[in-house]
């Protein structure tokens, strides 16, 4: 239906991604962070679908359900370690989690 | 059979002995003890008697034993061998015969020792080694009974081991004498490679010609091992504090026989010291000067052996003298008249030693001349010997030294002064001894007026007298070792000129310590130079300087070594790049993404830059 | 077809990437969680064009189910637990300082010029010529067949993972008994 330059379409994958990155990197409430992983994860289907309209195979598909099905089982479980993480320390700052220093 | 074929027997009866004294420690009654150790010395004297009277009868001409091969070295196999001749012989029957009377005084001296088993072990043993010293054949024999009399003597002056001075002084008898063994060693080993041997008759009578500054070389060392074991400078300093041991070993070893190893070795490797003469001289030039620093020592000293130990000092820097002055058999004649009357001198102060209660400060004795008549007059008779009164055996001796120091061309008229002015101090020292611990008032509290030696401590020490005085008149003919004996003609003046010094080292002894005034000044008087006298002259002193106190300075300094730091800075190292690493392990999550991340950037980066 | 349409589709695809870039920055720097969830919603439907536009409508289509209809609906649930208030806002304005962002942005755009470079310095991205070509739509058909066909065991082992986050999920947030619950739990 329309064709564009891969080039682009991958430019736009690492962009989105680089966005993702920052937000991890520099968001202190835990559920940003999450979040940005969200838009990473994205960034990384989109990668594959571009390379499977490449191809002209479904394989890029395929990929992309199996990245959703990640997707979907890591924000189930990271939410539930959210719930118990404000029990725990009382907010979602992440910086408080360093028992681990030294 | 043939007497001389038992000569084996002779060190055998000692070694047997220590080793089942040793074997049966602690399972023999002390009288069994006592009878096995003097007895099997008994045994070797009785049998030294015999071989020497057969020896004598055959003509005197040596004899060789060989028992077994030790080291069969190709080209030059070193046995365990035997060679008798008059040099062995006399020095064989000083040692068995002065150290039969020794161990039977010690047996009664060592009485209720609860060691006194193992005290005849190693004095066995030394008996052993000192005869494989003078008995062996090769100078591998030799050196291992240079070695075991050192063992021993180590052993035994540090006998009463509680005490640690004792030990000390046995340590610095020890190290001070390997000094000198080290440098005998080193002459052995060049005296191996000079003649390929190291046989004694072999090497003496060898034709080849060798390097002149080797044998130089070789010699001088050798004088070195003798200067150690015989104490005379500059290793001098272990006598005086080996008298820290019981006195019957005092007598033994640093008086009548291990001291005189030095001398021994000399007078039998004499032809070699003959073709290198400025040894000799030098030889002659350390006997001098020991005698007059001893001489001056013991004046100064204030405890009965330390007197009597650099007494021998001095009386050794006389046969080395001789040797000096090419009269070998006058110093071997001195050789055993010396352990005669200086194991007489040792063992009498060992009984007044006993009955003092083992407090050996002359300056606390005093009138024991009525308390212990037998003792002073042993001890009196000793002394007389010592000082060369005419008609002693000690005169004849010192008398060949000095003639033949006057005209010989590796000595000369000054070392003659030298000896005369040694002779004096002999005699002012001698009698200082006499007068301060037989006459005057009795400066001890001691509360048994009539204290009666045992007659083990008195029956030894007469046959020890009687040879004393009248062993001068024994007649050693050394013909056959030494070549024929040579008689210096000298005028009468040179000839009676010692007699006249000890006479005036009498009256001034008599001046200084007999008379009324004086025995109302009787305190060791602590001047400068009398201190200094006292501790050997300084050499003490010396050499703790030069030697004790840089190696202990390194040792400190080395404490904390280099290889250790090496070990050290790697364990610091690592927990200090722990210390700086863990900081960036602060537990923060984002902290680490980025960490991760950042390297990613750099490794994607630096792959990029490198295509 | 012709030229406008080639290029009318190419701007779409444009559009909604400049769309869901945007989105996303304003997910990632917003202060309030439901603001940014709301503008993430907007960007999974912005991708799920991107994707429509690229041939995929079966991956646009659970996009849009799947994503922006399921999980971010999960998202919306753990906000609303959360009790998100003024306060927490509050917080968030403080926690993020320009500093926060120095570090981070400064790594990211390092990271986008390489990855950048090196999708631009590429030569071949497929066998033919580069990209001026039709583009075939693959359908649900093609996927379903691969999807039954050689991806069955990956579609069995996924059925693991959403097990696993199933069974995690229900017993990471069930509630404590009362005498487990360690420091200070302030809800």
């Amino acid at each position: 239906m329309m064709t564009v330059p891969i080039e682009h379409g991958f430019v736009l994958v690492a962009l989105l991604w680089v966005i993702g990155l920052v937000g991890l990197l520099s968001r202190k409430n835990t559920l940003f962070m999450l979040m940005s992983m969200e838009i990473m994860l994205n960034a990384g289907a989109l990668a594959f679908i571009l390379a499977g309209s490449l191809w002209q195979q479904a394989d890029g598909q395929v990929i992309y359900i199996l990245i959703l099905s990640i997707a979907a089982a890591e924000v189930g479980l990271g939410l539930a370690l959210l719930i118990r993480l404000r029990q725990h320390i009382g907010d979602l700052d992440i910086d408080k989690l360093d028992e681990m220093k030294g | 059979m043939n007497m001389q074929e038992l000569l084996f027997l002779v060190p055998s009866f000692p070694l047997v002995s220590s080793l089942i004294l040793l074997l049966l420690a602690g399972r023999l009654s002390p009288m069994l003890v006592a009878l096995l150790g003097v007895g099997s010395m008994g045994l070797a004297a009785i049998l030294t008697l015999f071989i020497g009277v057969e020896f004598m009868g055959m003509g005197g001409n040596a004899f060789q034993q060989v028992l077994f091969n030790w080291l069969p070295i190709a080209g030059a196999p070193i046995n365990f061998g035997l060679h008798l001749d008059q040099l062995s012989l006399v020095m064989m029957g000083v040692i068995t015969g002065v150290g039969w009377m020794i161990h039977w005084y010690a047996a009664a001296y060592m009485f209720g020792d609860k060691d006194v088993q193992r005290f005849f072990v190693y004095m066995n043993l030394f008996v052993f080694a000192m005869l494989m010293l003078v008995l062996g054949d090769n100078l591998v024999l030799l050196y291992l009974g240079w070695e075991g009399v050192g063992l021993c003597s180590f052993l035994l002056i540090g006998f009463w081991q509680h005490k640690a001075d004792n030990v000390v002084a046995a340590k610095k008898a020890f190290i001070v004498t390997r000094v000198g063994d080290t440098a005998m060693m080193i002459g052995l080993l060049i005296l191996f490679s000079e003649f390929s041997s190291l046989h004694i008759t072999t090497i003496v009578e060898s034709t080849v010609q060798v390097s002149q500054s080797n044998l130089w070389l070789a010699c001088l060392l050798l004088v070195g091992g003798a200067v150690g074991k015989s104490a005379q400078l500059p290793l001098q300093t272990w006598l005086p504090d080996a008298m820290a041991g019981p006195t019957p070993v005092s007598a033994l070893i640093h008086a009548a026989t291990m001291v005189t190893a030095g001398v021994y070795l000399i007078a039998r490797m004499h032809p070699l010291f003959l073709q290198v003469e400025g040894i000799l001289n030098l030889v002659a030039w350390i006997g001098a000067l020991t005698l007059v620093l001893a001489g001056l020592a013991a004046l100064a000293q204030t405890d009965i052996k330390r007197i009597l130990a650099y007494s021998t000092m001095s009386q050794i820097g006389y046969m080395f003298l001789g040797l000096g002055a090419l009269a070998f058999d006058a110093a071997i004649f001195h050789l055993m008249t010396h352990a005669f009357f200086k194991a007489l001198l040792f063992l009498t102060a060992g009984s007044i030693i006993l009955k003092m209660h083992h407090q050996q400060d002359i300056f606390k004795m005093g009138g024991l001349f009525r308390s212990l008549p037998l003792t002073s007059t042993f001890l009196l008779i000793g002394l007389l010997a010592l000082v060369a009164f005419p008609g002693s055996s000690g005169f004849f001796s010192k008398e060949a030294i000095l003639a033949a120091t006057y005209e010989a061309h590796t000595a000369g008229p000054m070392l003659w002064w030298i000896g005369v002015l040694g002779a004096f101090l002999t005699s002012l020292y001698s009698f200082r001894l006499l007068f301060i611990v037989c006459f005057g008032p009795a400066n001890h509290d001691l509360k048994e007026p009539d204290y009666k030696p045992s007659s083990q401590l008195v029956v030894p020490l007469l046959p020890l007298v009687t040879l004393a005085v009248i062993g001068g008149f024994i007649s050693l003919d050394f013909s056959l070792v030494f070549g024929p004996a040579h008689h210096p003609h000298l005028p009468l003046w040179i000839e009676w000129m010692p007699v006249a010094v000890a006479l005036v080292g009498f009256i001034l002894a008599w001046v200084l310590y007999f008379s009324r005034s004086s025995f109302h000044t009787r305190q060791p008087s602590d001047g400068l130079i009398r201190r200094f006298c006292r501790d050997g002259l300084g050499f003490d002193w010396l050499y703790e300087q030069l030697f004790t106190k840089p190696l202990q300075l390194f040792a400190r300094i080395n404490k904390s070594d280099v290889i250790d730091h090496f070990y050290h800075f790697v364990g610091w190292f690592n927990f200090s790049l722990n210390e700086i690493l863990v900081i960036s392990q602060n537990g923060k999550l984002r902290w680490y993404l980025f960490g991760t991340l950042a390297g990613c950037a750099l490794m994607l980066g630096g792959l990029l830059w490198w295509r | 077809m012709n030229a406008v349409n080639i290029e009318s589709g190419q701007i779409l695809f444009y559009v909604s990437g400049s769309i869901a870039v945007l989105a996303s920055l304003f997910v990632v720097t917003n202060k309030n969680a439901v603001h940014a969830l709301l503008y993430l919603v907007v960007s999974l439907l912005a991708l799920a064009m991107c994707f429509y536009l690229l041939g995929a409508p079966f991956a646009a289509a659970l996009q849009i189910i799947v994503y922006a209809g399921a999980i971010m609906v999960l998202f919306v649930f753990a906000v609303m637990i959360f009790n998100i208030n003024q306060t927490d806002i509050e917080r968030e304005k403080q926690w993020l300082t320009w500093q926060s962002w120095v570090g981070p942005s400064l790594l990211a755009m390092v990271l986008l010029g390489e990855i950048v470079f090196v999708i631009l310095s590429q030569q071949n991205w497929s066998i033919g010529s580069s990209s001026v070509t039709q583009i075939e739509l693959v359908d649900a058909r093609a996927v379903g067949s691969l999807l039954f066909g050689p991806y069955l065991l990956a579609v069995e082992i996924a059925s693991f993972l959403l097990l696993a986050g199933l069974v995690g999920g229900y017993h990471l947030a069930k509630e404590l008994p009362k005498k487990a619950t360690k420091l200070g739990g302030n809800q």
